[in-house]
């Protein structure tokens, strides 16, 4: 594939996560994952160039890291095992990308769990960080399939919605959901009641694609704009430095 | 200075039953697991174990340890979800205190600092608090009054960890690129047992690495055992990385009872960490003897 091929899903997606990063200047970005990791190091590469990112692994490196690429071939520039990722979290210096297999209108977020806590049909991956991440500093979803994970309700709150925070006062001071980012659009809690809304359309997705993947009320501007396609830079970055192997193409089977 | 070196079944049997056990590691990486398949052979049960869990909660769950587990996660780290924590849960054969990650260390900090809780504001509005009712919130003293999670100090009678190198005296030394958070279980234990790859004398830790590496003083150290190959299958570098084959073999006798008492009876219960060492050995050379 070279950069004068169209653009395909993954690689929307990708420009769309990287588009959460916009304006965020001097934090950690943490993706999880091989297309939010693509797309952190991509908005570092493009518009975003004072972002710290890691090698998944306990280093601050700088340059163009592939995925999985040998962090001894670029520059540390700060050590950052597990101990000090949490410091981070706890500074608000920070701006994490996570999964959701579930996830509501108010962005209340479950990857814990389905079924009953206490005793689950499927233990999922747990709360792990997302309590903590939720609460400190800006979190962005990743969502590879939005009909599969768009609910009404979620089963076991890992990471809490815009609804839990009039409970909270001004503990949730540091909480935002940055965007949501499906396979079908990006979307975000930008209305009166910070409920989800759509933010843009993926180049080439249908409206009523993503009404019949949303099973709840979703705010539909009257004009919605498309989500920006990748630039032949873009394009160049993701497919020949980045992710030449096309790990990517894996999350969309 | 001291001399505290013992053996693996010398550290079980300093394990009761009904005792709590800290373990330290991360998921698949760096866990004493020689010493975890110790407390397998003794007769010990009830336990309580507290992990940034791996196949040391896996393996203590599927064979019937286990009454508790505290954990910031349970995770083969390439295989996300430990399969046989994933069947204990599910059918909910243990019970549990899931805390976020980043509030499991505030809690092992607690311990080892000796105070009952650290203040977070992780887990407020979170399935953490609301589906956990022994966790408690505190109110500032000061004139913000922010309510805050406190999260209990993690207190063990038993902690155990796997260091790269350590000496005779307890003193421990960690090659690899984390430490994750073993200095602070090393302190959380009432009794704590260093599992080493090497033991070697104190003047060569700097032979082995930078000043920074030495991480855990011996004077939170009980009892210190030669351990190479301690943590397979888990990862150990720089002496060696995760084994990913045998952890499949592993992660895949969740499916089935016959399988898990199979690998038990094949891998995990022999007599000794010398015996272990010994068949993976000889599966090693079977496996280059297959490769033409």
């Amino acid at each position: 594939m070279t950069p004068d091929d169209p653009a395909t899903i993954d690689e929307i997606c990708i420009t769309a996560l990287a588009e959460a990063f916009r304006g965020d200047g001097e934090v950690l970005c943490n993706p999880m994952g091989p297309v939010p990791v693509i797309a952190g190091r991509l908005a570092r590469a493009t518009f975003e160039p004072d972002l710290m990112l890691t090698d998944t692994i306990a280093y601050a490196v700088s340059g163009n890291l592939p995925l999985g690429g040998d962090p001894s071939d670029f520059t540390v520039e700060a050590y950052m095992p597990f101990r000090s990722v949490f410091d981070q979290v706890w500074s608000g210096k920070r701006h994490v990308v996570m999964g959701a297999s579930q996830i509501d209108r108010h962005g209340n977020q479950n990857f814990a769990a389905i079924g009953p806590y206490r005793k689950p049909k499927a233990q999922l991956l747990g709360l792990r960080g997302a309590p903590g991440n939720l609460i400190n500093h800006a979190t962005t979803y990743w969502v590879p399939n939005q009909a599969r994970a768009f609910a009404t309700t979620v089963d076991v709150v890992s990471g809490p919605g815009y609804d839990k925070l009039a409970e909270l006062g001004d503990s949730a001071r540091f909480f935002e959901i940055r965007r949501v980012v499906t396979n079908l659009g990006a979307y975000d809690f930008e209305t009166a009641d910070h409920t989800m809304r759509l933010r843009s359309v993926h180049p080439g997705v249908e409206i009523d694609r993503i009404v019949e993947a949303t099973p709840f009320d979703l705010t539909i501007p009257a004009d919605v704009p498309l989500s920006r396609l990748p630039d032949a830079e873009d394009l160049r970055l993701i497919r020949e430095v980045f992710d030449r192997n096309g790990v990517r193409k894996s999350e969309f089977r | 200075m001291p001399d505290k070196v013992m053996t693996e079944d010398a550290v079980a049997a300093e394990i009761t039953s009904g005792m709590t056990i800290g373990i330290g590691g991360w998921g698949s990486r760096r866990k004493p697991m020689s010493m975890v398949r110790s407390i397998l052979r003794s007769d010990v049960d009830d336990l309580h174990v507290v992990s940034y869990g791996g196949p040391d909660v896996g393996i203590l769950c599927a064979a019937g340890k286990v009454r508790k587990v505290t954990y910031g996660f349970v995770s083969l780290d390439s295989i996300p979800l430990e399969p046989h924590f994933r069947a204990a849960r599910q059918s909910a054969t243990v019970d549990f205190t899931e805390l976020d990650e980043g509030a499991f260390y505030l809690g092992l900090m607690a311990a080892a600092h000796r105070v009952p809780f650290y203040p977070t504001r992780a887990g407020l509005g979170s399935a953490m608090l609301s589906e956990n009712p022994d966790l408690r919130t505190v109110v500032s003293p000061y004139d913000d009054g922010e309510e805050l999670v406190a999260i209990p100090a993690l207190e063990m009678d038993v902690a155990l960890i796997h260091m790269n190198r350590a000496d005779r005296a307890g003193n421990g030394q960690f090659l690899g690129p984390d430490l994750y958070f073993d200095d602070l279980f090393a302190m959380a234990g009432r009794r704590t047992y260093m599992s080493a790859e090497k033991i070697v004398p104190t003047e060569q830790f700097l032979a082995e690495g930078s000043v920074h590496t030495i991480r855990i003083p011996r004077i939170h150290v009980d009892g210190v055992v030669e351990a190479p190959m301690g943590a397979h299958f888990t990862e150990c570098p720089p002496d060696y990385g995760r084994d990913e084959a045998f952890q499949r073999e592993y992660a895949a006798t969740a499916k089935e009872a016959e399988a898990w008492t199979d690998f038990r009876a094949q891998w995990l219960d022999l007599p000794s960490h010398d015996a272990y060492r010994q068949k993976l050995l000889e599966r090693s050379n079977t496996a280059e003897s297959r490769t033409p």
